[in-house]
């Protein structure tokens, strides 16, 4: 137990030590600086722009979900992202799902309904690293929460592949990204011009379907983000009234005591 | 006290009736109605009541949290995540609760800070302060714990290494361990108990209020002055004065906490946490919530473990003994013209800690936490206990209406029983 503990307060200073110093150790999560970009939800105010979120999920469908999972969604959330039911009824229905057992006791499959997960593209992890060289694909459900400055990062990470500057040993299977920590990362560039095909006529760079399924991301993390900002506003606004009324009563009742 | 009903001064029958066989209508008058209080409190005084709505409201919302929260480790994540997404106003609880324990300790600390500047744990509050430094110790329990239960990679890792801190404990340590965690390591059984503790704690915790404030209720407040009430004249009825100025602290706290919870909900919490406990992966840097960082600042500026573990926790025992160490009869800092720049000090060492806590326990850090860990032993153990003898206290004044009144003498009487008769 003496050594465990040690060694849990070793990794625990070496990863801090990585993790914080200020020039080198680029081996273990260093602190790489990554653009910041304005999205349409930064600052306190900030909205999603329902386009944007539409395209995003157009990303994450055709590409991304090829290994990545969502399991925190329903289909039912996309009504929220400004697609019909009828729409989302049809994504849903692409979908085969296992339910079940039956009255037969078996499992079977069926289209998906609004009701439902997003479907996972791998029955476990075990899968998923089997089916990606051993690399597991993390679910994206919370994913910009779980990254500091989250929305940034993803968005460089999904533009950050560039060739190695020479000299940098790539270890086998793994690929070079600018804003990755350590730079080595197992998941390939996925995203090339023209890889899918907006519905709105935007035009499929890197730069902007990297900066749609973003945005997605971002508000499968927190979809009441909107719903909160304007209550908080609300709020604020009425503590700001009352703060100012409550003050003045306790004024009026001080009044005739010398203080 | 005779036996047989009690004279109720209450005129409404149903009031009177209950009042005559159950008191609580006059011992709220007299406890929060006409109790004579301090005139002179400034708005340090208001965090006491707020560390109080804020237990309520942090109780309010674990309530409900726990009826749509599993204390499973296969499931405790999801089930947050279904909290704030399809919970009616689940994300609204959670971000209260999460930003309460924030809020929870900022506003005892303050409290703390206040008892320190006035000098509210001399005698004849030593008890009161005491049962203070208890429910900053539940306080403390219970927010661990309850930082555990969303089961992600700081919750695993923290409780992981916080529970390692008894193995520290010569010959039973590793025992003691395995007896917390109800096994051989952080896993199902540990999430388990944590969340009944959880749910237990801030009920011991309401207790210990009660306490706290059925002994302030005997000795009285202290206040700015730090000298005692001599008269009518040195105190105002809690109602209206001090109802009505708690309730502007009130809502300044609301509306910061407000501020927290809809615009910043996780600038306070740690990343990390929204990704799934995972005890095949160490995060790079496992760091507490940040209401715990001086703590381990102190717990890793010593080299020897079971040394870290005892300063840590000596570091909140010592707060027991100071009405002990801190031999001046004067409370408050206002006339000690010394000791208040130590306590300054302090103060600014305390947020020092903060900072290099949350800092890689490495080069300059390791040394500015020494010294800092130094200073903050040695202001408790050497620097109070030096001062009582050495220091020159300032004159106190004659009561505390005379400064304020400038000479003025009990006219204030007639004032302060009909506050709003002018209004």
């Amino acid at each position: 137990m003496m050594s465990r503990f040690r060694n849990l307060v070793g990794a625990l200073v070496l990863g801090a030590a990585a993790a914080l110093s200020p020039a080198p150790a680029k081996a273990a999560g260093a602190a790489i600086a990554f653009p910041d970009y304005r999205f349409t939800f930064d600052g306190l105010f900030g909205t999603f722009d329902r386009g944007q979120l539409q395209r995003g999920f157009q990303v994450y469908k055709e590409v991304c979900a090829a290994c990545h999972a969502m399991r925190q969604l329903s289909y039912r959330n996309l009504l929220e992202i400004g697609l019909t039911e009828a729409q989302v009824r049809n994504i849903a229905a692409q979908f085969e799902v296992t339910d079940g057992p039956n009255d037969q006791g078996e499992m079977f499959q069926r289209p998906a309904r609004l009701s439902d997960r997003f479907r996972s593209p791998f029955a476990n992890e075990q899968a998923a690293r089997a089916a990606n060289n051993g690399a597991y694909p993390p679910d994206l459900s919370v994913m910009v929460k779980a990254r500091k400055d989250g929305a940034d990062y993803v968005r460089a990470l999904l533009i950050g592949y560039q060739d190695p500057p020479a000299g940098f040993a790539l270890m086998d299977g793994m690929n070079y990204n600018a804003y990755f920590p350590g730079h080595q990362i197992a998941m390939p560039n996925v995203l090339n011009p023209g890889q899918v095909e907006f519905a709105d006529g935007t035009e499929a760079t890197v730069e902007t379907m990297a900066r749609d399924v973003t945005a997605f991301l971002a508000w499968a993390a927190e979809p009441e983000l909107e719903q909160r900002r304007a209550m908080g506003v609300r709020i604020i606004l009425f503590l700001i009234v009352l703060g100012g009324l409550t003050y003045a009563v306790k004024r009026k009742i001080w009044a005739d005591v010398k203080h | 006290m005779a036996i047989g009903l009690h004279q109720s001064d209450f005129k409404n029958p149903v009031v009177r009736w209950i009042d005559s066989r159950l008191p609580v209508f006059t011992m709220m008058q007299k406890e929060y109605g006409t109790f004579p209080t301090p005139r002179n409190f400034n708005y340090f005084w208001n965090f006491g009541a707020l560390a109080m709505v804020n237990l309520l409201i942090m109780i309010a919302t674990g309530v409900f949290l726990s009826m749509h929260y599993t204390a499973h480790t296969a499931y405790a994540f999801d089930s947050v995540e279904r909290i704030m997404r399809d919970v009616n106003y689940g994300w609204l609880l959670r971000y209260v609760h999460m930003n309460g324990a924030s809020m929870f300790f900022i506003v005892v600390y303050i409290h703390i800070w206040r008892g320190l500047w006035y000098g509210s744990y001399k005698a004849p509050r030593e008890i009161l302060w005491i049962l203070g430094v208890v429910i900053f110790l539940l306080m403390m329990a219970t927010a661990f714990m309850g930082y555990v239960l969303p089961w992600g990679q700081m919750s695993f890792w923290g409780a992981t290494v916080i529970t390692n801190l008894f193995s520290a404990i010569p010959v039973f340590g590793e025992s003691i361990v395995v007896w917390l965690w109800g096994g051989f390591s952080v896993d199902n059984p540990t999430l388990n108990r944590f969340f009944s503790l959880h749910y237990l704690l801030p009920f011991v915790i309401v207790g210990v209020v009660f306490l706290h404030v059925a002994a302030l209720h005997i000795t009285g407040s202290n206040n700015p002055l730090g000298i005692d009430p001599k008269g009518p004249q040195d105190t105002l009825p809690f109602h209206p004065y001090y109802t009505i100025k708690d309730s502007v602290g009130l809502i300044v706290y609301f509306a910061f906490f407000a501020f927290l919870v809809f615009f910043i909900p996780n600038y306070l919490g740690h990343p990390d946490n929204y990704i799934p406990a995972n005890p095949l992966v160490t995060p790079a840097h496992i760091v507490p919530e940040w209401y715990f960082l001086p703590f381990y600042a102190v717990l890793r500026a010593v080299p020897d473990k079971l040394g870290g573990v005892v300063l840590m926790f000596g570091s909140i025992a010592i707060l027991f003994i100071l009405p002990w160490l801190d031999t001046s009869p004067v409370r408050s800092m206002r006339f000690r013209p010394v000791a208040k720049w130590f306590l300054v000090l302090w103060g600014i060492n305390f947020c020092v800690l903060t900072w290099v806590g949350a800092k890689p326990a490495e080069g300059v850090y390791v040394t500015i936490a020494r010294f800092a860990t130094a200073y903050y032993f040695a202001y408790f153990l050497v620097i109070l206990p030096l001062l009582g003898r050495l220091e020159r206290p300032l004159a106190l004044p004659e009561s505390i209406a005379k400064p304020v009144l400038r000479g003025g003498g009990p006219l204030l009487a007639g004032a302060a029983a009909k506050p709003m008769e002018k209004a």
